[in-house]
Order: structure tokens, then C-alpha cells, then sequence
């Protein structure tokens, strides 16, 4: 029975990424592009956090670090030493992932609740570093960051040129996480997600898995964070915040938890009805995104494409 | 004027008092978050959210309906440890058997709502609230000038903070809130009602935090904002102290108050991050926490 649900499942899966494929390939012609950029950069930054969150069980509530200190390095490397965009972004991944295993091996000795208050700490005390350090502006954050040219030679200020990249950036970031769920390293750590004593007794060193899923999630987290900063050629306190963490979460829990498109879905979702929003409804944006939250946990927690899918399952059976 | 390694003593004591007065604050938090914790499983993350309601309802008040200081006082905490008591009832109760991640989750979500509400009513500029007459003024201690109310602070905080570890350790309430925290079903088998010990935690917790609110009203400015930076602090002070003990939750939150306060005055930019230095620290010496069960 639930080999067959599977199977079917299966057999849409390579249709559906295709055609998602095709509608980022075309997207900037059918919608404002900055808008679609940001949907990506976004979505990226969830599809990391829920690499974590979803398969191995871990709650990071401090991944606005990795966001912002990719994105606070990308544009120092851009705009002051002077290097190619793609180096930016490489820089901006690198001191991420860098900053993710600081954080990952300390947060790792404890679990649950723990980990989540200790990640949160650890990032407001980066939020703090950045608010003060000179390098990074304080409160004005790293403003006017060009995007430069792509490998030297395509200008990125045609923003058809900036969109491709992003899509490019996204695919990869995408592809790489599809690759890890799918690994028998995913395996594993779906194995400690459900129960951590055995897959220890199974003889696994699960501190080591899960230091390095914290590791690519946060390194994937600074890759959307430094795109994001060529995009918008700004830095901003905003990025390292604590409500950019929350904000990761609610994405990746309205759109799916543990399901490989769920967070793009969120991603989506929030960032369309924020842009909607912010000139209709000023300062109650916050309070919306806190019901959202609240009616996720309560009412919705397999998020939307949760639902979906256990609709095309039930639908499978019938 | 004299000096202790260079500083004149009364900034050094007058940057330990602030260090106290933010030690007193964070005792309080951290113990509400402790006995939460204990009975529900649920790090309230709302905690700071409703420290700040607690201000804003002296503020409130006090001009708008010419309340003293001293009602508010006990008004606050009744008034919004009313709140969290139907919260918990309509909407925490409702998690207990999920994943103790969702309310953490549930609680950020109703930290966004209660701060975005009173950041649309009262933006995010201070609003000041005037030391009550009787506490006005200042002694002369000879090393340093004490404004009075700073010093009530300290002694209010604590003896809250010692009559909630009484009631906990010493008194019959307390004793089935310990069985109930160790093993919520056989304490049900014995016939005591669990889900009313749980709501009644629940909204003392938020009470010790809204009376942590009325207090800071006058030290700080009421400002909605004023409780989401703070509960952060107080998270990294969870985190050292552990959760097991109350008294181990009061020491740790004084301490690290009154290191803090140290920082300022020796090295000021690292004032701001020198709570979370400290738990890496412990994290790495000790990962349980200063008073953690292993």
C-alpha cells in the first residue's frame, strides 16, 4: 500500500521540478523581477533552515546570522577590497558556514529547547557585533554595494543578468539540498530526527551528523544572504535580527516542514503578502505575521504543501 | 574623590547598582521561565512581551485613570497573569502533546501579535513613568549617591524572587508543583487536578513578569519594544544557569547582572555582549549550566 503511494508520488516529482524550472526560467517576464529575486533568495534561506529543522529535528532560532553575516561579508568583499561578484558570494558562504560550525559545536551539547535559546543568544550576540563594528556601518548598515561584473565580464546591473544569477544561485543551493536529503547521509540524520538514543546505539556518531547538517544549512543560509545583498546592494541590520530568524521559521512551517518544496512555497507566501502589505497595512505587519504563526502551529502544522500531499495521497488510495 | 584600580568608586558603584538592578530583573524573568518550564515544558517566549504589557499597564493607569504606582503594582500582574491564564487555557493547553518545539513556536507568534498591537497604539519612542513621591530622592551612602527607588527595586525583586522560592519549596502548593513537575501523571492518579496546577503556573509566571514590568516602568522607559531585547539576555541566562533550581536561577541572574555592570565600567563596548561570552563559556566548560541536572 504505501509502496504505491510512493511510487506514485515519485513518478509526478521529475514533471513537477521541470516545470518549476521552467516557470523560474520564464518568471521574470511574467512578474516584477526584484520581487521573484527576493521570493528565491528567500526561499533558499528556508529550504537551508528546513534542511535542519525538517530533517534532522534541530530548531535554530539564530539563523539571521548566517544571512546577514554572508551578506555583511559578500558587500565589504564587493564594494571594498573591489572582488567579482561570484567571489563575493563565495566569501559570503565560506564565512557562514565558518560562523555555522562556531555555533553548531556549541549549541550541539545541548538539545531541544536548549539548542534553540542558545542559537538565539549566540545570534544576537553577532547582531551586537555587527551594530557596533565600524567595518559594517552600525545602524546605517553597508549601503550602496554594486553588484559589479559577473566573472569580470557580464554586467549584473541589467537586472535580466542579475535575475539568471540568482535562479542560478537557487538551483544550485537547491540542488545540493535535494542531494543531501536524498543521501544516506540525509537518511541518517532523518534516523537521529526520530529517535537519537538508537540511531547512537546503531553506532553512529551523531554529534559529527549533526555539525554538519548545521554546517551546510548555515553555509546554504549565507549563500541566499550574500545574493540577496548583491540584489538589493545593501547590508542591513535587519538581516541579523532576531525577527529574520522567527521569520525563517514561519516560512518553512506555512509552507511545509520536512517537505523538499514546502519552504520555497512559505518563502513565497510571506514575502508576496509582506510587499502586499506594507503599503496597505503599515505597522500591523508584524501582528499578521504573529497570527499566521499562531494559526500554523495551532491549526496547520503540516503547512501548506504537507497538505497537499497528503491530499495527493489520500487521493493515491481512493 | 577616592579610587579602586583607577575608577572612581562612585561610578564604580553606581554602575554596580544599575548592574543589580538588571541582575534583579533578569531573576525574576528567568525564574517565571523556570517554573514554566518545569510544570509545562514550554519556554515562554512571550515572557518579554508580557514584562513590557505589565509596564505599559501602570503606564496606562496612571494616566489614564489616575492608578498609583503602588495599585499597579498589584494590579499588572493580576490584570495580565488574567491574559496568560485564558492563553494557556484556549491555546497552550492545546500543544501538550506535540513537540515541546511547537510552544516555543506558539509563543513567538503571540510575542509578534501583543508587541506589534502596542507598537501600532504607542510607537516606539519612550514613554516615561515618574518615581511615586514616597520613593523619590536619594541617599548620600558617602562613596556614591543611591536614588531610592533603584534600591527598592533591588529589594522588592528580591523578596518576590524568595517568597516564590518559599512557596515553592516550603509549602504545600509547592510541594505538589515539585510532583507535578517530576511526574504529572501519577500526581493526576493521586487526585490532585493537574490542568489547574498547570494553568495557575502558567499565570503566576507571567504575573512574576508583569510585575518585573511595573517595576522597570520608572528605571526604564515603557517602550514596546522593551521586553523583546531583554528576554534574549534572559534566554543566555537560562542557558548558564540551567533550569533545575530556583535559587541556582536567582544567583545566576544577580550575578550576571552585576558582571555586566563590571563590563561597563572597565571595558563599556563589551557591556552589551558579555552574557552571551559567558555562556559560551559555561557551554564549553560545563554544558548543563552552572546548576543544571547533568
Amino acid at each position: 500500500m504505501s509502496n504505491n503511494k510512493d511510487s506514485m508520488l515519485f513518478n509526478i516529482t521529475p514533471f513537477l521540478f521541470g516545470g518549476l524550472f521552467l516557470l523560474g526560467l520564464v518568471a521574470p517576464f511574467m512578474a516584477y523581477p526584484v520581487l521573484v529575486m527576493k521570493i528565491l533568495c528567500f526561499g533558499l534561506f528556508a529550504c537551508a533552515f528546513n534542511l535542519l529543522l525538517g530533517f534532522a529535528g534541530l530548531l535554530s532560532f539564530g539563523h539571521a546570522a548566517f544571512l546577514g553575516t554572508a551578506g555583511y561579508i559578500c558587500g565589504i568583499m564587493v564594494r571594498d577590497v573591489g572582488v567579482t561578484p561570484e567571489v563575493g558570494i563565495l566569501a559570503g558562504t565560506l564565512a557562514a558556514g565558518a560562523l555555522g560550525w562556531v555555533f553548531g559545536v556549541l549549541a550541539i551539547r545541548r538539545t531541544g529547547i536548549y539548542f534553540a535559546m542558545i542559537t538565539l543568544a549566540l545570534s544576537q550576540m553577532v547582531y551586537f557585533l555587527v551594530l557596533q563594528w565600524k567595518v559594517t556601518g552600525g545602524e546605517d548598515g553597508l549601503q550602496g554595494v554594486p553588484r559589479g561584473h559577473l566573472f569580470g565580464i557580464v554586467d549584473l546591473s541589467n537586472t535580466l543578468s542579475m535575475y539568471y544569477l540568482v535562479f542560478a544561485v537557487f538551483c544550485l543551493g537547491f540542488f545540493i539540498i535535494h542531494r543531501t536529503v536524498n543521501s544516506p547521509f540525509g537518511q541518517i540524520l532523518k534516523a537521529i530526527r526520530e529517535n537519537e538514543p538508537r540511531a547512537i546505539s546503531l553506532g553512529y556518531d551523531v554529534a559529527k551528523f549533526k555539525l554538519m547538517a548545521f554546517v551546510i544549512s548555515a553555509s546554504l543560509a549565507g549563500m541566499a544572504g550574500a545574493t540577496k545583498t548583491l540584489v538589493f546592494q545593501l547590508a542591513s541590520l535587519t538581516d541579523v535580527h532576531w525577527h529574520m530568524s522567527g521569520e525563517v521559521v514561519l516560512m518553512t512551517l506555512l509552507g511545509g516542514l520536512g517537505t523538499i518544496l514546502g519552504p520555497l512555497v512559505g518563502a513565497g507566501t510571506i514575502v508576496a503578502l509582506q510587499s502586499e502589505l506594507a503599503d496597505t497595512v503599515g505597522s500591523w505587519v508584524t501582528v499578521i505575521m504573529g497570527v499566521i504563526f499562531v494559526l500554523c502551529v495551532l491549526l496547520f502544522r503540516r503547512g501548506i504543501v504537507g497538505e497537499i500531499q497528503a491530499l495527493v495521497k489520500r487521493a493515491g488510495i481512493h | 574623590m577616592s579610587e579602586i584600580f583607577g575608577i572612581p568608586t562612585a561610578l564604580l558603584g553606581s554602575q554596580l547598582l544599575v548592574g543589580l538592578i538588571n541582575g534583579s530583573f533578569y531573576a525574576i524573568l528567568s525564574l517565571g521561565l523556570a517554573i514554566i518550564f518545569g510544570l509545562l515544558n514550554i519556554i515562554n517566549f512571550a515572557h518579554g512581551a508580557q514584562y513590557m504589557m505589565g509596564a505599559f499597564v501602570a503606564w496606562i493607569g496612571l494616566t489614564k485613570f489616575g492608578i498609583n504606582y503602588w495599585v499597579s503594582l498589584l494590579l499588572a500582574p493580576i490584570l495580565v497573569g488574567a491574559v496568560g491564564v485564558v492563553l494557556e487555557r484556549t491555546l497552550l493547553s492545546r500543544l501538550y502533546k506535540l513537540d515541546h518545539l511547537y510552544g516555543l513556536l506558539l509563543t513567538f507568534g503571540l510575542a509578534l501579535i501583543i508587541e506589534g498591537v502596542f507598537r501600532d497604539q504607542y510607537g516606539i519612542s519612550g514613554l516615561s513613568y515618574d518615581v511615586p513621591d514616597a520613593l523619590a530622592g536619594g541617599v548620600n551612602l558617602g562613596f556614591m549617591f543611591m536614588p531610592i527607588y533603584r534600591g527598592w527595586v533591588v529589594v522588592a525583586a528580591l523578596a518576590v524572587c524568595f517568597g516564590t522560592w518559599f512557596m515553592i519549596e516550603r509549602t504545600k502548593l509547592g510541594a505538589y508543583l515539585r510532583a507535578g513537575t517530576e511526574n504529572p501523571q501519577i500526581v493526576q492518579a493521586l487526585g490532585i487536578n493537574v490542568p489547574l496546577l498547570i494553568t495557575f503556573t502558567y499565570g503566576y509566571g507571567v504575573a512574576l513578569a508583569a510585575f518585573a514590568g511595573v517595576l522597570a516602568a520608572p528605571v526604564f522607559q515603557v517602550n514596546p519594544l522593551m521586553g523583546s531585547n531583554l528576554i534574549i539576555v534572559v534566554f543566555a541566562v537560562v542557558v548558564i544557569g540551567g533550569m533545575g533550581s530556583i535559587l541556582g536561577s536567582i544567583v545566576t541572574g544577580i550575578g550576571l547582572g552585576l558582571i555586566e555592570g563590571l563590563t561597563k565600567v572597565f571595558y563599556p563596548e563589551g557591556s552589551s555582549v558579555v552574557v552571551f561570552v559567558i555562556m559560551v563559556i559555561v557551554l564549553l566548560v560545563r554544558p548543563a549550566g552552572l546548576f543544571g541536572k547533568a
